[in-house]
């Protein structure tokens, strides 16, 4: 066996095949240069290159591929939200998502596990109904199940029969689901460079040069670009970015942590989410138990992880699973996560004609990697923005037509 | 366990404490139009560096101001609101 698998290793029919190719040297200037080389930004190159025949496509990112909020996030998807015009986006994303692999080409581990949120309270069941209603009305699986339901998707629950925090029954979101984080970002980054996308890693953008109402050229610590078009999509940098071309989000940022257990037989199979508790889990195809959402309390651009979150994170998993108490931690995170003032995107146009946002992901963003890249390619191809992302223009916020997505995440914020 | 110095009861465990976030002018209702208004409402103070914030002691219901820096999370200081708004 392992003579077989050096000679199949050595072999010349075999060659070693890189997915992404080095970063090259910059040009003069580019059709589109996208700031963020995370999994939104390479969907979007992606989708430029594929779809609207633009592969003049410079990505910038000044660490390494999605080492960013693409590497921190806990891979939940679902479209489990609560006003229509967010349902309609995250539900194309899930439809997106089963396909993704074949899209791709790329296994991306999706994994449609269904996603099961706790009601503790009397007050977040209605509000379950509500959430469930409208989700069937646009055709997503959603459910409000009860107790022997709950019993029965998940066995190994502590139910807390009369205690402070009894499980009185749950939202039963079937499409919900996870995939792995890095696959999805090296998916959309092997397609889009096939076609001629040029990923230019350890680049920072410095600033913009604007001009009148557009961006002449994009300053980057390895030189200027002129540029056609330009989309923002830095994840926890956004507000930063921007500021750089005049432009101020209404963003703050909040660190978000997670952590991961030791791994463990497969015992796990829904994601399991408690509101009041702001806690979450779910297994990992490895055995691990991914434990988030720990919001920290007040504005913090620092990525350190504190030791109060990570109790509260752990002290909500021993609560829905007392057996979990003597497992290790194997590592633990924080990101930074751009919020908006109503937990919903912004996507769309900015102030400036050539500048394009895809921001304010906050705690959402992953689970929407394939729809923003998607749609936002579809705005700066076409220059106009596609009905499904006019509600989360910038612009909402001057009109006060907010899309209030609070309660729809059990991240503690 | 952190600690912040409230400028009233001292020192105490910061889980006694809530943030209200930064600062922000207050603009005449009467006087301020739709884009300011929801500027104000909607904008906050964001940039890294150090913020001026609003925090509250909870169980003696006392609100007070803290220089913090938003990329270190050092607390430069705490102080009364008076001392920002001493000559009104």
């Amino acid at each position: 066996m392992p003579l077989r698998l050096l000679k199949y290793g050595l072999s010349r029919d075999y060659p070693v095949s890189g997915d992404i190719p080095a970063t090259p040297d910059l040009k003069p200037s580019y059709d589109v240069v996208i700031v963020g080389g995370g999994g939104h930004g390479l969907a979007c190159a992606h989708h430029l290159s594929k779809y609207h025949g633009i592969s003049s496509v410079a990505v910038i990112e000044k660490g390494y591929l999605a080492g960013g909020n693409t590497a921190r996030n806990t891979t939940t998807i679902r479209s489990n939200y609560i006003t229509p015009e967010g349902i309609a986006f995250y539900k194309e994303a899930v439809e997106l998502f089963e396909g993704l692999s074949q899209e791709l080409d790329f296994n991306v581990m999706f994994s449609q596990r269904g996603q099961l949120t706790l009601a503790h309270t009397e007050a977040t069941l209605r509000s379950f109904h509500s959430r469930a209603e409208m989700g069937k009305h646009l055709g997503t699986r959603t459910e409000v199940v009860d107790q022997k339901m709950v019993e029965e998707l998940v066995p190994s629950l502590n139910m807390d029969y009369g205690g402070a925090l009894e499980i009185l029954g749950g939202l039963w979101h079937e499409d919900g689901g996870t995939a792995r984080h890095d696959a999805v970002a090296w998916g959309y980054a092997a397609q889009a460079s096939r076609r001629g996308v040029e990923i230019h890693q350890r680049t920072e953008v410095e600033g913009f040069e604007v001009v009148g109402d557009r961006v002449q050229s994009v300053k980057t610590s390895r030189g200027r670009i002129a540029c056609g078009q330009v989309l923002i999509a830095t994840g926890g940098m956004n507000y930063d970015v921007a500021l750089m071309a005049g432009v101020e989000l209404p963003i703050r940022c909040y660190p978000l942590q997670a952590m991961v257990t030791q791994p463990l037989k497969p015992w796990l199979h829904t994601l399991v989410s408690s509101v009041s508790l702001h806690t979450y889990l779910v297994q990992s195809s490895r055995g691990e138990i991914v434990i988030g959402g720990g919001s920290d309390p007040y504005q913090l651009y620092s990525t350190r992880s504190t030791l109060d979150m990570k109790e509260h994170l752990a002290e909500g998993a021993v609560h829905l699973f007392p057996f979990l108490q003597g497992v290790r931690l194997l590592r633990q995170w924080a990101g930074i996560t751009d919020m908006t003032p109503d937990y919903s995107p912004i996507m769309g146009a900015s102030p400036l004609q050539n500048l394009w946002l895809d921001c304010g992901w906050g705690t959402w963003g992953f689970k929407a990697t394939p729809v923003a890249g998607k749609r936002m390619a579809e705005t700066i191809a076409k220059g106009r923005v596609p009905d499904l992302l006019k509600p989360f223009a910038l612009e909402r916020f001057e009109t006060f037509r907010l899309l209030n997505e609070m309660g729809a995440t059990a991240a503690s914020h | 366990m952190k600690i912040l110095t409230c400028p009233m009861n001292g020192p105490r465990n910061i889980d006694e404490f809530q943030s209200f976030g930064p600062v922000r002018a207050e603009p005449d209702p009467d006087r301020t139009a739709d884009a300011d208004w929801s500027r104000h409402l909607f904008r906050a103070e964001n940039r890294k560096g150090i913020v001026v914030e609003w925090w509250r002691h909870v169980p003696s219901n006392y609100f007070f101001l803290a220089e913090r820096d938003l990329v270190t999370n050092e607390v430069l200081r705490t102080f009364d609101a008076s001392e920002r708004w001493a000559h009104p």
